[in-house]
């Protein structure tokens, strides 16, 4: 296969990474979450795209028909992480309210500031 | 009833999480969860004697056999985890209620209680279960539950730490996740025992090596293998007494059984010592982590936090013996993991107990404790001198398995390490100890013991402590068939 016929795993990783930096390098806690879901949302893109068959339909056998389809496996398995990832992110904004109503700020350098002066 | 224990250990906890906020506010949350708690306690015990007895257990959810549907699988490794986790789980109930009303406002008594629940069939799931997938699904639904837990800690920083926790947890799983679906890529399978087979004559390729790597390192995330541990002091500084002693002696075990179960049982002692040359990678960390996390303790004057930082350094033991991938080594790595949990969990608790009473783990608010609740810090120095691993606890025994691979090995010098951690774990051990025995009280200071709900699960843990330090035909006959069977190639 040529370069270009692998281009949707370029994608994920793109994706992956470009989540994963913004977790490490913004300040903001809500940006942070927002890279979280970038990053796994690569994840997702990752298995639904290993699950795909070149002409591939849907998975319904039709008794006597040769059908060609996709594997529906991963599918399934990255619906399980998706409702994972919804959870994760309800948790990460709501710890993010109660950050802000704790310290008046959800940037973490006025947070580390805001806990030297209460010291 | 019999035949679906397996079920029912991740089915209870996991429905009565619902059940319990359906209970609301008032005792019956409380008495509820602490019937739960023993009942899965029950339910591993007679799960363990039914492995010892008749050897694994298959089990098959909704009758799919595997590799196609999902399998519980029980077997001698995971059935003392499942035991560990479950023992711990119903110790901590039964202590929890005063310490539970005392940092917890009543009204978020029952919520508190659903998120153990839901924790705790997190953490029996990822155990069960013989299914790569099913085994990401029931971390997010333990570690989600922690996190919730961490953020219910008396002092506003425990938000800050859960968070941090969060984002570490879910890049972690999600590595795990990634490394998952990569094999499942080259194998088309997501069963355990079935991967083990058809990872083996693939693992010349790129991509299951990749899948190798995203799952240790997700691993090392969750269980806090140096330099992955950053989220890890805080969390357990911050969280509320009983969350402490509950993650710390149950959740990054349990990561390290995953991290066992990926290295030997997924892709084998050969690929993952020989092809990928993992053993040095890991002497390096663990070596790292236990130097690291001795020293970093020694300079904690909040004792919850220094406690955490010795979990980091234990962590180290653990990957150490496992790095040896030598029968006595991995031995002594799941001896320890099972050692560390009980001493942990006693040392977590007695804090609880000193917390309780004085409304501060300080080294100031421990000056002149020992007068005053004798029975608490008598305790915290039992489970210190565990942690040393003095003779006849059981410290001892996993470090004397670690002396022993290391010199087995001819790596003679890595006893040294282990020696050095040691004697720096007495340094932090003895600080306490100056504080509390030597050092005149305040004036005014809080008198009187913790409740006996407290002191006696703490006190049942030391005495475990010094029972499977001196009687050691149970814990290391077990560790030892296990270590064989992993490295034997699967189980």
């Amino acid at each position: 296969m040529e370069w270009p016929g692998l281009y949707n795993y370029w994608i994920a990783i793109f994706l992956m990474m470009a989540g994963l930096y913004i977790v490490i390098a913004q300040q903001n806690l809500i940006k942070k979450m927002v890279g979280l879901s970038v990053f796994q949302a690569s994840v997702f893109i990752l298995y639904i795209t290993m699950g795909k068959v070149t002409g591939g339909t849907a998975p319904i056998i039709i008794p006597g028909d040769d059908v060609l389809y996709s594997n529906p496996l991963p599918h399934v398995l990255i619906l399980t992480a998706i409702v994972v990832g919804v959870a994760t992110l309800a948790l990460g904004l709501a710890i993010i309210v109660r950050i802000y109503e704790a310290y008046g700020s959800i940037e973490e350098d006025d947070i580390e500031k805001e806990e030297e002066n209460a010291r | 009833m019999m035949s679906h224990l397996p079920a029912l250990q991740v089915v209870v906890p996991l429905l009565s999480a619902p059940i319990c906020v359906l209970l609301g506010r008032g005792r019956f949350a409380y008495g509820f969860t602490l019937a739960i708690s023993w009942v899965a306690f029950v339910i591993s015990g007679l799960l363990l004697q039914a492995v010892v007895q008749g050897g694994a257990i298959s089990y098959q959810l909704g009758g799919w056999a595997p590799p196609w549907g999902i399998e519980l699988r029980v077997d001698l490794v995971n059935a003392y985890v499942l035991l560990i986790v479950s023992a711990i789980g119903a110790l901590v109930m039964t202590y929890a209620k005063p310490s539970v009303d005392r940092e917890i406002g009543a009204e978020q008594e029952y919520l508190f209680y659903t998120g153990y629940l839901l924790c705790l069939a997190g953490l029996l799931g990822v155990t069960i279960t013989g299914d790569a997938f099913n085994i990401f699904v029931f971390f997010e639904v333990s570690s989600l539950a922690s996190y919730m837990l961490i953020s219910l800690g008396p002092n506003r920083r425990a938000l800050t730490a859960s968070f941090n926790y969060l984002i570490f947890g879910t890049i972690g799983a999600t590595f795990f996740l990634i490394g998952v679906g990569l094999l499942y890529q080259m194998t088309g399978t997501l069963n355990i025992a079935d991967l083990a087979e058809r990872v083996a004559p693939l693992t010349g390729t790129r991509t299951v090596q990749a899948a190798f790597v995203f799952m240790v390192v997700g691993l090392a995330l969750k269980a806090a293998l140096f330099p992955l541990h950053a989220w890890l002091p805080n969390s357990y500084a911050y969280a509320p007494s009983v969350v402490t002693i509950f993650l710390a002696a149950t959740a990054t075990k349990v990561s390290i059984y995953v991290l066992i179960r990926t290295i030997f049982t997924i892709f084998g002692v050969e690929f993952s010592f020989g092809t990928m040359s993992l053993g040095p990678l890991l002497f390096i960390l663990a070596i790292a982590a236990m130097l690291l996390g001795s020293t970093v303790a020694i300079f904690q004057d909040d004792i919850k936090r220094m406690l955490a930082w010795s979990s980091v350094a234990q962590i180290g033991y653990m990957v150490l013996g496992l790095a040896f991938a030598t029968v006595n080594g991995v031995a002594g790595g799941i001896l320890h993991l099972f050692n560390h949990a009980l001493i942990k969990a006693a040392l977590f608790m007695a804090m609880g107990c000193v917390f309780y009473r004085m409304g501060s783990v300080r080294i100031e608010a421990m000056a002149g404790i020992g007068k005053r609740m004798p029975w608490t810090t008598a305790a915290f120095v039992a489970g210190g001198l565990a942690l040393i691993g003095v003779p006849l606890t059981t410290g001892f025994v996993s470090k004397w398995y670690l002396l022993l691979a290391s010199v087995e090995s001819g790596m003679w010098w890595i006893a040294v390490f282990i020696l050095i951690s040691s004697l720096l774990a007495i340094i932090y051990v003895w600080r306490v100890v100056e504080a509390a025995y030597f050092m005149p009280s305040p004036d005014g200071a809080p008198e009187g013991e913790a409740p006996l709900l407290m002191l006696i699960p703490t006190w049942v843990l030391i005495i475990a402590n010094v029972y499977f330090g001196m009687d050691t035909r149970v814990s290391v006959g077990v560790a030892v068939d296990a270590a064989k069977a992993l490295l034997g190639g699967g189980s």
